[in-house]
């Protein structure tokens, strides 16, 4: 069975025929060409497919495409052309939080996640916030150190 | 390029990390691509009698055993293992076909109905039935490596040793957990292969694939492509799935792509080597330990890999940072019916440094020693003879480290403090190792086996192109190669450029391992830009070389194990903190404290990311890194149940440079990679130690052993 589901896409409206249960990030992937998500698990632990939906974070590989129906869905490659995303990715770069970058895009929309609810976070809340994102390579620290140079870059941003 | 070289500057593949610009193998798509997946044995250890395949749509193929040129083996350092299972399997998970179309679920459907009818033979799941077994798996004793390395006269020492010491010492398994999975798309064309990946030796998987295929050495080509970490899970393993990716491009007519689900790349690829230890000290009366018999075993799992140079490796860091002048050393690496253990970061030298550090405080406690003192009493320095007799001839700053970790983490205070605290109920510990690493290859492989070679090739427009097979997979090769590159002509960085190897293009530098590209790489780029300088004016366009030189003055014999195992050894000084609920005996790490010496650091910020990102694997593999197998399966075989630390379970790490540069290196560097891996497993579990006044002496610690120990003592 196939359904039309729309939803709003990196702030564009789109329409896409596929089965109800097809996960989200086998639709952006493969049906919108956008390969910033990432799958690193497919089980909803390593957070690599990171994106937003109506501004909170989920694991596009656990969510039904049905699901996303009238909803707002963005992306890396949304987030990309905002001031955000800039403010963002020159903390990463700066603080050295870029090692091997499978799991970089799903950080940035967890931080960003992050950000917009907390824009003052303690290191302790940006632990929280990217304790559903694994990286197997920074030991986690430099990434933290990013995201607090984000917070303070970005004041009033957020 | 400034002139102090070890100033961090922006990395050029962050920007498109970050956007998702980047293509990984699971991004890139060719025209007409099919997708392979992998059918598996399900049994640890058998006899295939018949595999029925079902009727086939339009458009799906099957590839195994007999799609392959004869005689099916795949040579890494042995020929033992076949591409497809010829007639046999030996682990739970080994290919024995592949599954190859366009849907995916299609391809699930096919896989689902095949039939593989085993006859079960008895498998080897233990260290001690591996030794004992009848039915060996390798060879006529089942034994991938039997190793002795000797120094001085160990029977002498035995007469006149005032004091012995014996313990024995386990460590486990460690997955890789490479956020990116093992992924490779092979492109048969015109009588020519071309394999893309994610790798760490592209010249591994071009000279597996032209002896398993008997091609001529321009029908293989091998591109890297973009690739999420590798930690030594990429450095045989991609040349097995290159050679069935291949196999199914020739059969198919059309490029296949093979990346691997994570549960898949857990439970089937490689890991490392789980170890059994046993040391006995003999000591004089002043608590020097005069000599040590060390017996290392190693798991191997059912195919030979690597197991052999990681042995080598464990045996000849077995006495550690300790200069301990008589030494008999055995060494077996043993076959298993389980998935095959390979590289993983540290190479062997993991599972030695957490047995001889457990090792040497178990000696102070038993005899009433200060541990720090006494093994400060028993600490190398230059000069001394290394565990095979080489020499180590350059300073050794071991004694300053300790003192400036001492200082750092407020060592001793916090050890008489935490002794009362924990009076309160309070189970606070605390721990420090010492350990080195060996830069390079074992022994004379730079030279005998690898003789490296690098290129650099001056444009028309003055930009300077590397050309090496080394990869980018996230430790920062890029921009270190770069940076010494940049350095050296004194030209802007933006003016060198590096692009991921491709076979038809670079030269063999050599595979992306061992912590050898700044060390060893890094400094023939170096030689070749200096040379390039001199020549700068000398046409419009140029290409320099520069080949391995073994170092003057250093020996090795590979049969003998005798003289310089390496030509340089970076050291580390690690203390971990940590404070254990009393009611669940589950670690927290509180603070952790790292002094390290690489000789000269080329770009701060890239070592500070070895730096945190290696404690902390090594944290994973001694606290929650959990996998056992079980009849033949892993038990933790899914990443919902194989655990690696998040950003929750790390603290901030306190790190310090404080170095002695090395002669042959780039600059003075040393090597770096996996040095950072060495320490915290043993630091962890001594803090581990402290806090509960028990004795540790097996990885990963978990609360239920520690439960047993109490209650039942040792």
């Amino acid at each position: 069975m196939e359904n039309k589901i729309k939803f709003i896409l990196n702030g564009e409206e789109v329409e896409v025929l596929c089965s109800p249960v097809k996960r989200l990030l086998d639709v952006l992937r493969d049906d919108f060409n956008l390969s910033g998500a990432k799958e690193g698990c497919g089980k909803g632990e390593c957070g690599a497919c990171s994106v937003l939906i109506d501004g909170k974070l989920i694991n596009s590989c656990l969510y039904p495409a049905q699901m996303a129906e009238g909803k707002e869905v963005l992306t890396i490659e949304g987030l990309k052309k905002s001031r955000i995303f800039e403010i963002l990715s020159e903390s990463f770069i700066d603080a050295g939080a870029v090692q091997c970058g499978f799991c970089t895009p799903g950080m940035i929309m967890a931080s960003y996640a992050l950000l917009r609810k907390n824009p003052n976070p303690t290191e302790e809340d940006i632990r929280e916030g990217l304790s559903g994102n694994l990286c197997r390579c920074t030991g986690y620290n430099m990434i933290i150190e990013a995201v607090k140079m984000a917070a303070k870059r970005g004041e009033g941003l957020w | 390029m400034g002139r102090d070289i070890a100033l961090s500057i922006r990395r050029d593949d962050a920007i498109a990390k970050i956007s998702g610009e980047a293509k990984y193998t699971c991004d890139v798509k060719f025209e007409n691509m099919l997708y392979g997946k992998t059918l598996r044995s399900k049994i640890a250890r058998g006899k295939i009698k018949s595999i029925k395949y079902p009727s086939l749509p339009e458009g799906y193929y099957i590839v195994d055993k007999d799609d392959v040129p004869k005689p099916n083996k795949l040579k890494i350092l042995k020929s033992d293992m076949s591409v497809f299972a010829q007639d046999v399997v030996n682990y739970v998970g080994e290919p024995i076909a592949l599954v190859v179309g366009e849907d995916k679920e299609i391809i699930d459907n096919i896989l689902s109905k095949i039939e593989v009818e085993y006859e079960n033979i008895q498998p080897i799941l233990t260290l001690e039935e591996g030794l004992n077994t009848k039915e060996p798996i390798y060879g006529d004793n089942n034994l991938f490596a039997d190793y002795v390395v000797e120094k001085g006269d160990i029977n002498e020492v035995k007469n006149r040793a005032s004091y012995v010491y014996e313990g024995e010492y386990e460590t486990g398994y460690q997955e890789q957990f490479y956020l990116e999975t093992q992924g490779i798309i092979a492109d048969f064309k015109d009588g020519k292969i071309t394999i893309y990946g994610s790798m760490q030796c592209p010249y591994y998987i071009k000279n597996a694939l032209l002896d398993f295929f008997k091609a001529d050495s321009d029908k293989i080509r091998v591109v890297q492509l973009t690739t999420g970490g590798g930690f030594g899970g990429k450095e045989d393993y991609p040349s097995l799935i290159a050679a069935q990716a291949a196999a199914a491009s020739i059969k198919c007519k059309r490029p296949v792509k093979i990346v691997y689900d994570r549960d898949e790349d857990i439970e089937f690829t490689t890991k490392r080597h789980p170890s059994k230890i046993k040391l006995k000290s003999y000591l004089d009366d002043n608590f020097k330990v005069i000599g040590m018999e060390a017996d290392i075993i190693l798991d191997g799992g059912a195919y030979a890999s690597l197991s052999e140079v990681v042995l080598q490796r464990a045996m000849f860091a077995i006495s550690g940072v300790y200069n301990i002048e008589n030494l008999y050393v055995k060494g077996r690496a043993v076959a298993t019916n389980k998935a095959i253990s390979g590289a993983f970061r540290g190479f062997g030298a993991p599972q030695a440094f957490f047995a001889i550090e457990i090792h040497m405080e178990h000696i102070a406690k038993k005899f009433n020693l200060n541990p720090l003192d006494f093994k400060i009493n028993n600490l190398i320095k230059r000069g001394d003879k290394s565990s095979t007799g080489g020499t180590f001839r350059d300073e050794i700053k071991l004694k300053e480290m300790i003192k400036r970790a001492e200082i750092m983490s407020s060592y001793n205070e916090k050890k008489s403090r935490f002794k009362e605290e924990r009076k309160e109920g309070k189970l606070k510990g605390i721990g420090m190792s010492l350990f080195f690493h060996g830069g390079g290859f074992t022994g004379s492989g730079e030279r005998d086996h690898i003789k490296a070679k690098v290129k650099l090739l001056k444009k028309i427009d003055e930009t300077v192109e590397i050309l090496i097979s080394n990869v980018e997979m996230g430790q920062g090769a890029m921009t270190t190669s770069r940076k010494i590159v940049a350095y050296t002509l004194n030209i802007p960085i933006e003016k060198v450029i590096f692009e991921n190897p491709d076979t038809d293009r670079v030269p063999d530098s050599g595979p992306t391992v061992a912590s050898r590209t700044t060390v060893v790489v890094g400094e023939l780029l170096r030689e070749a830009a200096e040379e390039l300088k001199n020549r700068w004016n000398e046409n419009e366009t140029l290409i320099v070389e520069a080949d391995y030189k073994y170092p003057e003055g250093y020996e090795w014999d590979g049969d003998k194990f005798k003289g310089d195992a390496y030509t340089s050894y970076s050291f580390g000084v690690n203390v971990v903190e940590v404070e254990v609920d009393s009611i669940t005996y589950e670690s927290t790490i509180k603070n952790v404290y790292a002094v390290y010496d690489i000789g000269q650091a080329i770009d701060e910020r890239i070592v500070k990311g070895q730096i945190d990102g290696g404690i902390v694997q090594g944290l994973g593999y001694a606290g929650i890194e959990v996998m056992e197998n079980k009849e033949g399966r892993f038990l933790q075989r899914t990443s919902s149940d194989y655990i690696i630390p998040t950003s929750k379970d790390v603290p901030y790490i306190y790190s310090e440079l404080l170095c002695e540069p090395f002669k042959y290196g780039p600059y003075g560097a040393k090597a770096l990679g996996e040095l950072t891996f060495v320490g915290s497993p043993p630091a962890y579990a001594l803090s581990v130690e402290d806090a509960l006044g028990l004795e540790i002496s097996n990885i990963p610690v978990r609360p239920e052993n520690i439960l047993e120990v109490l209650r039942h003592g040792k």
